[in-house]
């Protein structure tokens, strides 16, 4: 089976080497068809592991296949740890980056940078891969770095954009503050347990556990926070979220593929992993529970007032993430990963119909000039409405199930904060079917706002976008009803999940309460959260088509508040005040108190300046301004001996006695 | 020390000194009296040297003695640090040359005075008592004022040079002030008998008291050969005066000699005072990152930026010696390693795109260098994602292993700050790759450098990469130094 695993990991990474080092020699369609070999190829392979590992049931792979080096006790190594969560992130992410693939091809035809595009995304795939199947924290966070980098890269994959630069640049330093506190994490981890491998680790959990750091903090607690840390920036999580709205510069299949079904759901991926771990920090499970709920609700809140499709979509995102976050929490990482899984089928066909339209809209993406695209984009139509159906939870289609257990199992925590949770998501689903339907209505209903010559020139466009839709809208149907039983119940992510039943009890209870996918059907009209879901579809009924002219009345009415939301709750400008200013505030205090007052104005202004004026040039040297420098030095030796003989740990001289 | 007899094996312990001597000797001469046609044989000479020097010290790595009545030491680090300070002079003055035809400096005098003070270093490498260690000092910082002072013509380059040599003359002063202190309370500069001294049992607290009086002088010279925060303000004046060649011969190999003092004097002479060192090493290392990462934030000419970038690298390299044990003392020492790696690869493409009459020393001129250029801007993009800190290039793993450390030696703050400061700096480094990619040229840029140190360069940069892929062999290796 190494080979196996080893041929789903490589081919896209052959892909993509071919296709970026001779792309523009072979031509674009030799060029996307290597490519996408590379890709189906993973998919097959990936469809046999599920088959061998989650439906046949077979062994768990875990071996280490190169050891890259051995410094001291530290083994660095690649491995592969394949089991069944493992087997379905491969299948997940290998039949998205398919679909992604093929869109590309109608997409991004008219772009010069053609092949180039197919050669990062097939990369970004590879990465993924080795992100998922690392058995060791050093492969993962290599991973997580690869996907990070190709991630920036294809965001500012229209270079030309002054906006697209600035936004991976964001992208880039958001996600360095996640990633370093993702480091440390690893870093306290590898002190205490001594290694990497995740089973060595998982084993020696309850050794660890127990042990303080910092005076009488718990040493899981630390390492389950700075990981969660790496995962708020991976998976845009409150307040590391500033950078996914900005991704949407970025191609829209890139949007798709990494910014709503892949690699954001890292972060989701990773503490799941890491349950055996998770599971022994009550205080680490309320912090991510109570950042999910955040995300969840005050991100849905944003989607309301955006006007750019892509922008929705992506708030949506942020608050879809937030629920899965909200699941880890409660340590049901199980709902969680069913919920990743479903989102990405129904999220990434979201992100492909709105590409379709900004595409038959010749690059048009503000809400306000679409409408009445019904009769001239059926195939988007229709395969929108199953993703929009799917993503607000109507009982049936894919979303229902996941986002309904996930407030199930909120409902039966008890965890601290656990009942405020409770209720954030299910307003949460209010929130979800307005903002989600209020777009769907402005684009593809009402009246048509398009100018005259775009009207005339609307169209279905080419197969190679509509088929990866059809092939999409499939699943956001009928993946939740058929996987919510083996995948939460009957033991599918088993072998790969812990959980501490004696005290998280929040999937025993859903086990129990369960019946059947149909009969959570049948249920589903008594509930509370089908009714907000209602409720928010009517909401966004009449402020969209019934009666567009209230919308702006309680814009107007409610100012404040809708200031408040357009100004995204300030968090771009607070990075920008405190973060990016503040740094450079001090960075410019720093240099003009050395460097300007002392360097440039005595020294380098104060050279010329006495150049010119005296016409000599020794003169400049000879005055004082050596003397600051050689002060400085004597104020620094002061400095340091006070500190070695008074002030340090240990004085040497004993002042007043 | 009146009993001491002369013998004659001790001089091939010491062959590559002695060998380098003879041939500045000569090279001198040869110089005088070659004609300008064959003023390219000087630099051959001199290229050979090194090589041939290099070639000796990589011959002795293996043996060990004290030798010339126990001011000299050969051991594993000496000769591992001189065939290094060898092998990265060498391909320095490939780089120089070109610096030094397009700037009309391209004197026998540059390189033999850049001889001397690899000789310099190399008695620093291999000193065993504070005399000895002293002279190496100065071998070396007289040759770099002078090479400093090169370009005599230029304004910025003379008072770089006289700026360098007046604070250098102050440090030399508290360094032998420190010296005379030790010397006072330990009877002896044998680098062995100090140490002896200073972790006998039965000090008391006055003894003790005079020894830290003593290190604190001695640290700062040290501070002050590194360049580390508050002794670096000749730091960002010299990179940006001296002609650039200099500031990369400045800015790469003394960091060898730097550390062997450092190495001599207070691990192998001071060790038992490690805890009462580490504590100062400790505010220099967090003040030099910290200031190293902020300031250069707003530099426009890019060897100033390189300058703060250096500071802060060096507050990374004092972070290893903070913990005591070998493996950070490793750390530290594969961090010098691979600053040096970068710090000539950043230089050398400085230099590759200098013309007659023209710098390549402002960030503005590195615009659109990936249009003109691509393979000299991502070796470019090498340099700064590493020294950024970004896997898999060698600078990634030098913050690693430090970090690792001094986290395990339980400064966990010390990390922290660290790395929040290494967020800081990636921004800077990240502009500069901006400028090359993203940003438009506004005139012509055009790589200049003859055919070797386009080669060389390539190499070079290249190890960068390959260097972070395997970087065990060369971690192991600079924690057996020790």
């Amino acid at each position: 089976m190494e080979n196996t695993y080893l041929t789903i990991v490589l081919a896209p990474l052959i892909g993509a080497i071919i296709v970026g080092l001779a792309g523009h020699r072979l031509g674009r369609t030799l060029s996307h068809s290597i490519a996408i070999l590379g890709v189906t190829v993973s998919t097959v392979l990936a469809l046999y592991v599920f088959n061998h590992h989650v439906l046949q049931g077979a062994e768990v792979f875990n071996e280490n296949i190169y050891t890259w080096m051995q410094v001291g006790g530290l083994n660095m190594s690649v491995g592969f740890l394949v089991d069944n969560l493992t087997s379905v992130m491969l299948l997940v992410v290998s039949f998205i980056s398919l679909m992604v693939h093929i869109y590309t091809i109608g997409y991004m035809q008219e772009d010069e940078g053609y092949t180039k595009f197919f050669s990062y995304i097939s990369l970004f795939t590879f990465a993924m891969f080795m992100l998922v199947i690392s058995n060791n924290f050093m492969q993962l966070f290599f991973g997580w770095e690869a996907v990070g980098l190709v991630s920036y890269l294809l965001i500012g994959f229209w270079h030309h954009k002054e906006s697209a630069v600035e936004a991976s640049l964001k992208a880039f330093l958001v996600n360095r503050v996640g990633d370093f506190g993702f480091l440390l994490g690893i870093a306290v981890l590898l002190m205490f347990f001594g290694t990497m491998d995740y089973v060595e680790v998982f084993t020696l959990a309850n050794q660890v556990n127990g042990q303080t750091i910092f005076g009488d903090i718990s040493v899981i607690t630390v390492i389950c926070l700075l990981l969660f840390i790496g995962a708020m920036g991976k998976s845009a999580q409150v307040p590391l979220h500033v950078w996914l709205p900005g991704s949407m510069e970025g191609p829209t299949p890139i949007s798709a593929l990494i910014h709503a079904a892949t690699m954001v759901t890292a972060g989701i991926f990773m503490v799941s992993r890491m349950s055996p771990i998770f599971e022994l920090s009550d205080v680490a499970l309320t912090v991510v529970m109570v950042v999910g709920a955040i995300t969840a609700i005050f991100m849905g809140l944003l989607g309301i007032v955006q006007n750019d499709i892509k922008r929705v979509v992506a708030y949506s995102t942020l608050s879809q993430l937030g629920y899965m976050t909200v699941a880890l929490g409660v340590s049901a990482y199980s709902v969680a990963i069913f919920h990743l899984m479903t989102h990405a089928f129904f999220k990434a066909l979201l992100f492909l119909a709105a590409g379709s339209v900004i595409v038959a809209l010749h690059h048009e993406q503000d809400i306000r000039k679409m409408g009445a695209l019904r009769k001239k984009m059926p195939i988007t139509y229709i395969t929108a409405l199953i993703g929009t159906l799917a993503l607000i939870g109507f009982p049936g289609f894919a979303g229902f199930y996941s986002k309904d257990m996930i407030i199930e199992a909120v409902h039966f925590s008890n965890l601290p904060f656990a009942d405020w949770v409770y209720y954030a998501v299910v307003f949460g689903v209010f929130i979800t079917a307005f903002y989600s339907l209020r777009m769907f209505f402005i684009v593809f209903h009402g009246e048509s706002r398009l100018d005259q010559h775009a009207e005339e020139h609307v169209h279905e466009p080419a197969l190679s976008i509509t088929v990866p839709l059809i092939v999409l809208a499939i699943p956001s149907v009928i993946i939740g009803y058929l996987t919510i039983e083996p995948m939460l119940f009957t033991g599918w992510l088993d072998n790969s999940i812990y959980i501490d039943a004696s005290v998280h009890g929040s999937v025993a209870a859903l086990k129990e309460h369960f019946h059947s996918a149909f009969g959570l059907l049948q249920h589903s009209i008594v509930t509370v959260p089908f009714w907000m879901m209602v409720g928010g579809s009517l909401a966004a009924w009449v402020f969209s088509l019934y009666r567009t002219d209230w919308a702006k009345k309680i814009q107007e009415r409610f100012h404040r508040t809708n200031y408040v939301l357009e100004s995204l709750y300030g968090f771009d400008r607070l990075n920008d005040i405190v973060f990016a200013n503040g740094s450079r505030k001090l960075g410019e205090f720093l240099w003009r108190i050395s460097d300007m007052t002392i360097i440039d104005q005595f020294v380098v202004n104060g050279s010329a300046r006495l150049m010119r004026f005296m016409g000599s040039v020794i003169r400049p040297v000879q005055t004082g301004y050596l003397y600051h420098y050689a002060f400085f030095m004597i104020i620094g030796l002061m400095l340091v001996l006070t500190w070695v003989l008074v002030v340090g740990e240990n004085p040497l001289i004993q002042l007043g006695s | 020390m009146m009993d001491y007899q002369f013998n004659t094996a001790d001089l091939f312990f010491a062959l590559p000194e002695l060998f380098m001597i003879a041939a500045i000797a000569l090279i001198l001469l040869l110089d005088l009296f070659v004609s300008e046609r064959f003023q390219n044989l000087t630099y051959y000479l001199t290229q050979s040297t090194l090589a041939i020097t290099g070639y000796f010290a990589f011959n002795l790595i293996g043996e060990s003695a004290v030798i010339f009545d126990g001011t000299y030491v050969l051991d594993t680090i000496g000769s591992y640090f001189k065939v290094f300070m060898m092998v990265f002079s060498i391909v320095a003055l490939v780089y120089s040359r070109h610096y030094l035809r397009a700037h009309n400096l391209l004197k026998g005098e540059y390189f033999i005075l850049s001889l001397l003070s690899v000789l310099g270093m190399m008695v620093m490498v291999s000193a065993h008592s504070m005399l000895t260690i002293y002279l190496g000092l100065e071998i070396m910082s007289l040759s770099l004022y002078t090479l400093i002072a090169i370009a005599r013509d230029r304004a910025v380059a003379v008072e770089a040079a006289l700026k360098y040599f007046v604070l250098g003359a102050i440090a030399s002063g508290l360094l032998l002030y420190g010296m005379s202190m030790i010397y006072g309370i330990t009877g002896s500069l044998d680098i062995g008998q100090i140490a002896a001294f200073a972790t006998g049992a039965n000090l008391n607290s006055e003894q003790v008291l005079i020894l830290n009086f003593g290190l604190v002088f001695l640290v700062i010279g040290i501070a002050f050969k590194f360049g580390a925060v508050p002794f670096h303000m000749w730091v960002p004046d010299v990179y940006q005066g001296a002609p650039t060649s200099v500031t990369m011969f400045l800015s790469t190999v003394p960091k060898f000699a730097a550390t062997a003092m450092l190495v001599r004097l207070l691990i192998d002479g001071l060790g038992g005072l490690q805890a009462y060192w580490a504590d100062l090493f400790i505010i220099l290392a967090i003040l030099s990152i910290g200031l190293g990462s902020l300031v250069a934030l707003m530099q426009t000419n890019i060897k100033r930026l390189l300058a703060y970038s250096t500071i802060s690298h060096i507050g990374f390299i004092l972070l290893g010696f903070i913990t005591g044990v070998v493996e950070g003392y490793g750390a530290a020492t594969f961090y010098v390693l691979a600053y040096v790696l970068m710090s000539l690869t950043a230089f050398g493409i400085i230099i590759a795109l200098n013309k007659q009459g023209f710098e390549a020393d402002q960030i503005v001129d590195f615009r659109g260098l990936s249009k003109h250029s691509p393979w000299f801007a991502l070796l470019m993009l090498f340099v700064m994602l590493s020294m950024a800190g970004v896997p898999p290039f060698i600078g990634f793993y030098s913050k690693l292993f430090i970090l690792q450390q001094v986290v395990s030696a339980g400064y966990i703050y010390l990390a922290v700050a660290a790395v929040v400061f290494a967020v800081i700096s990636a921004y800077y480094y990240l502009q500069i790759i901006k400028t090359m990619y993203f940003d438009d040229a506004e005139k012509e840029i055009t790589v200049t450098a003859p055919l070797d140190m386009r080669i060389i360069l390539s190499i070079n940069g290249a190890l960068i990469l390959v260097l972070g892929l395997m970087p065990s062999y060369w971690m192991e290796l600079a924690i057996s130094l020790f």
